[in-house]
């Protein structure tokens, strides 16, 4: 299966400018499906970024994170080509991990 | 007679020594505690289960913050899809180590809590669901102090499910 990130790294000379997009439910516990049986809570609630080792953002989230959620950020000190890798871990346990380069 | 006085001196001492020592214990697991809790690693599961603003800020800081014009927060004035509201904020503060989101009438009023380690620039967009219109608050944490700023989002459309 393809990964549930997505994510642009581009870099802007001295910084590097992260976007990620993660495929993620995002469920708040309090909804209910149209049987009327309530959707239990499933969020996602460390996703990690990490450059040469190092972290370089760490993102908790809580169940108010929409669905599918979207981040920006922007760090220095990594240059055109090196990698970085990405992974979250949700409530559930679940995880998944990604790497991509900065363009 | 000097004898008979000294013993209950001696006992005084021992336990208000005693005393003393429990009150510094118990004051350096309240005041440690919330401070570690924004800094490290592990994920903030007590703040998240608080219901209103101020008692999350506290479960996550346990500090005060003060409104600075140095943080801006962006948010659109009226949000059509409380599911999906974009919701950012950049600082000129230095030495940032977090930037956390807070909806203050969500059922539990954080949002997401970010660490900024050194080298990354203090800005983060993200997009948030809220309940109903109410205020999102941002917090700044730079160099040990806690900055806010505050903007009203209308919502037409919940983003609870409702």
């Amino acid at each position: 299966m393809a990964s549930t990130i997505r994510v642009r790294a581009i870099s802007n000379g001295d910084t590097t400018e992260v976007q990620a997009l993660v495929q993620h439910p995002m469920d708040t516990g309090l909804v209910k499906d149209a049987q009327g049986q309530t959707i239990p809570p499933h969020f996602i609630q460390q996703l990690t970024f990490e450059h040469n080792g190092k972290k370089v953002f760490l993102a908790n989230w809580g169940p108010a994170v929409s669905k599918d959620p979207y981040v920006k950020f922007a760090f220095k000190g990594a240059n055109k080509g090196d990698e970085i890798k990405i992974s979250w871990v949700d409530n559930k346990g679940a995880n998944d991990a990604t790497t991509a380069k900065i363009q | 007679m000097t004898i008979v006085h000294s013993i209950p001196a001696t006992r005084r001492l021992i336990l208000q020594g005693a005393g003393s020592v429990a009150l510094f214990g118990l004051g350096g697991i309240l005041f440690a505690a919330p401070a570690t809790a924004a800094a490290n690693d592990k994920y903030p599961e007590e703040a998240f289960k608080q219901k209103s603003d101020a008692d999350a800020i506290k479960a996550l800081y346990g500090k005060p913050h003060e409104a600075s014009d140095k943080v801006k927060l962006d948010a659109p004035e009226i949000a059509e899809n409380g599911a999906v509201v974009p919701v950012s904020v950049t600082t000129t503060l230095s030495d940032v180590t977090s930037i956390a989101f807070f909806v203050s009438e969500n059922p539990n009023a954080l949002a997401a809590s970010y660490q900024i380690p050194a080298g990354t620039t203090p800005s983060v967009a993200n997009r948030l669901k809220m309940a109903k219109t109410c205020n999102v608050i941002a917090i700044v944490e730079s160099s040990g102090k806690l900055y806010s700023a505050t903007k009203e989002v209308k919502v037409t459309v919940g983003g609870c499910g409702g």
